[in-house]
């Protein structure tokens, strides 16, 4: 085995221009998938976390058929106290539950003595608004960051088109459910910047002012966000709290609750799909540029190299010994590559890193990049790049092990 | 037992539609430790006759024993193992493996055909660089070395396995020659050392005086055999 490799790599040296091409088309290939998985992934992964954290959550529960009506937020289809009770008694045992928030949510007018406009409104209680969407303290750009009793966080295209700044006094108008109207007087205690996804445009107040304003007799809940410890565990926990829900019917015996992911009710999600689905086509792309370039070479090489086969195959080397020698040869080509592309692949993700770039997304501005890469990843990719290259090799190689010797020979 | 028995071979060679006929009906056999040259025009079928010899290709009609074997019934495979086990080359162009030393390429079929363990190889291989007197050459690769170096190596490289014959299709077609001479004494040397067969071609008279028994070979058919000290049995 050795001395096979000893063959195989005097042979690549034999041709030094031509390898180090071959090697170089490999490594330029390997740094642009690395550079281009870890920026696309950081990318997408601060996406997600932007929209989770400043106002989704990772789940949301709702009663069953809340999310089909939910454009007019209808205060009919909440969750009323002996269902609330069963969900938060399941949240509260699940270990993977980091925060839950409960909301009503609805919408009303808001003036400010002068003009009138239109409002939707979250009730909340702060601090566990907070935990759950832990961005939504760093939005409120303006005033204070909390939310007492008798105070609004109002949005902020809001506030510009109202001219109302913290401090002010506002009122909000709103129609209950039975169709009575009620009016209650809030402080503006924030202004809220907007985020991207549902929900982003809303503003908050007190989940107990809610039920004032509305003139709800019990606790009544329109959507419940949770925030998992583990992020890349939400696929496995929806599944998990999907099944556990699902075995909770009303008298009619109907499932009560809907659990939707973020996937589910952020239109980023096609985007963050496209992001992954781009991923895979770069990194066919290589597949493709390692395996012409390998088979390339190997097809040359066995070409140039045919006299040497017919001696070695005359004097009784085995053919899977000469196929082995060609191989051997291809993987080392595709080795070579692979280590140089992730020293210099990596080596612009420490840089880019370093170099702290920014971008802005949606209203935001400023976002700093964090190009991260999983080891997996890497040697996912190292791997697939050597399986081609032996792959890329086989046929070369099969063919120069099949050679008959005194052809081989004769040929000039 | 004799090493190699030819009996009625025939080699046609078919091009398309023609066929063209190399060996035509040879019959001979080649004793152990013997010294035989092929000798003819070009044409008359020396290359095909050394390949069915050497187990490279198979007669198309006849028998054809080597050391034991029928040669037509080795496969691709099969041919290749008997080689490696029985049989040394030497080639008209050397053919040495330029990406190996003298050394190594001495060393190859040691490792790469048969499997002799590192401390026998090393004496083997020195013994052979010694007897071939290329001893202070061998980290020489093969495109630092003149051609009748080159041959001696490949002799070294022929002999390495032990083989119990060794074939070489005009070993001398591309030395001067002199050294022309000294590479066929060197052959000569090494089989009464060894005992081993050597069988050559060559079309050049002057060196064929060196061989113990002449074939002569005419439109692939023999018209004689020339045992050294003037027997002629043809
Ligand atoms: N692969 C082949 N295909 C067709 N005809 C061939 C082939 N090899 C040899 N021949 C023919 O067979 C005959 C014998 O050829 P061979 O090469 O054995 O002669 P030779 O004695 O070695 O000649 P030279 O001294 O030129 O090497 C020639 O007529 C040649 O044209
Ligand atoms: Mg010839």
């Amino acid at each position: 085995m050795r001395n096979l490799f000893k063959i195989a790599i005097r042979n690549l040296l034999r041709y030094k221009r031509r390898t180090l091409m071959t090697a170089s088309l490999i490594t330029i290939g390997v740094v642009f998938v690395l550079a281009y998985i870890s920026i696309a992934g950081s990318f997408k992964n601060m996406m997600v976390a932007q929209i989770t954290d400043s106002s989704l959550g990772h789940l949301q529960v709702h009663r069953k058929g809340y999310m089909a009506a939910v454009e007019s937020l209808p205060l009919n289809m909440n969750l009323k106290p002996r269902p609330y009770k069963i969900l938060e008694d399941t949240l509260k045992s699940q270990p993977e539950v980091e925060a839950y928030s409960p909301r009503i949510r609805f919408g009303g007018m808001f003036s400010n003595f002068v003009e009138t406009t239109s409002i939707r409104l979250n009730g909340v209680y702060p601090d566990r608004e907070f935990k759950t969407t832990p961005l939504l303290p760093t939005r409120i750009i303006k005033g204070e960051k909390h939310l007492n009793r008798g105070e609004i966080l109002v949005p902020e295209l809001l506030s510009v088109g109202m001219g109302v700044k913290p401090g002010d006094a506002i009122v909000i108008v709103t129609t209950n459910k039975d169709g009575s109207v009620n009016g209650k007087q809030f402080k503006v205690s924030g202004i809220l910047e907007s985020a991207q996804g549902p929900g982003g445009r809303d503003g908050y107040i007190n989940f107990e002012d809610a039920m004032e304003v509305l003139r709800m007799e019990e606790v009544e809940v329109s959507e419940v966000a949770i925030r998992i410890k583990d992020f890349s565990q939400e696929s496995a926990f929806t599944k998990k709290l999907i099944g556990l829900l699902g075995k909770e019917l009303n008298q009619k015996g109907k499932p009560i609750f809907d659990v939707h992911s973020w996937e589910k009710l952020s239109p980023f999600y096609n985007i963050a799909q496209m992001i992954d689905v781009m991923s895979i086509f770069v990194k066919v792309m290589l597949v493709a540029i390692v395996l012409i370039s390998i088979m390339n070479v190997m097809i040359m090489a066995v070409y140039e190299r045919v006299r040497e086969i017919g001696t070695i195959a005359a004097i009784g080397t085995l053919p899977k010994k000469i196929l082995a020698m060609f191989v051997i040869e291809g993987f080392s080509l595709g080795v070579l590559g692979v280590v140089i592309g992730n020293l210099i692949g990596l080596s612009i993700i420490f840089v880019l890193n370093l170099s702290g770039i920014t971008f802005d997304f949606g209203r935001q501005t400023g976002l700093i990049l964090r190009a991260t890469i999983a080891p997996l990843d890497v040697v996912i990719i190292s791997g697939i790049v050597i399986l081609i290259s032996v792959l890329a090799s086989l046929q070369p190689a099969w063919k120069a092990s099949r050679m008959e010797p005194i052809k081989a020979l004769r040929h000039v | 037992m004799s090493l190699v028995i030819a009996k009625d071979i025939t080699k046609n060679y078919q091009i398309g539609e023609v066929v063209i006929p190399a060996i035509r009906g040879l019959s001979f056999e080649i004793e152990p430790a013997a010294f035989v040259s092929f000798i003819g025009p070009s044409g008359s079928g020396k290359t095909t006759l050394l390949n069915l010899v050497g187990c490279l290709d198979k007669p198309t009609d006849g028998h054809l024993t080597v050391a034991g074997a029928d040669v037509s019934t080795f496969t691709q495979k099969k041919g290749a193992g008997f080689r490696g086990e029985h049989i040394g080359f030497i080639f008209q162009d050397f053919n040495l493996l330029p990406v190996l030393t003298v050394y190594e390429n001495i060393e190859y079929p040691l490792i790469m055909v048969q499997n002799v363990p590192a401390p026998e190889r090393r004496e083997r291989i020195q013994r052979l660089l010694d007897a071939v007197g290329m001893l202070d050459q061998k980290d020489k690769y093969p495109d630092q070395i003149s051609g009748g170096q080159k041959q001696r190596v490949a002799i070294a490289r022929a002999l390495v396995t032990h083989p119990k014959l060794v074939l070489a299709d005009e070993p001398t077609a591309n030395l001067d020659s002199k050294t022309a001479h000294t590479v066929i004494d060197l052959m000569k040397k090494m089989k009464n050392e060894l005992k081993t067969t050597f069988i050559f071609s060559t079309h050049d008279t002057k060196i064929v005086g060196e061989a113990e028994i002449i074939y002569v070979l005419e439109d692939g058919q023999l018209v004689s055999r020339n045992v050294q000290g003037g027997n002629n049995n043809a």
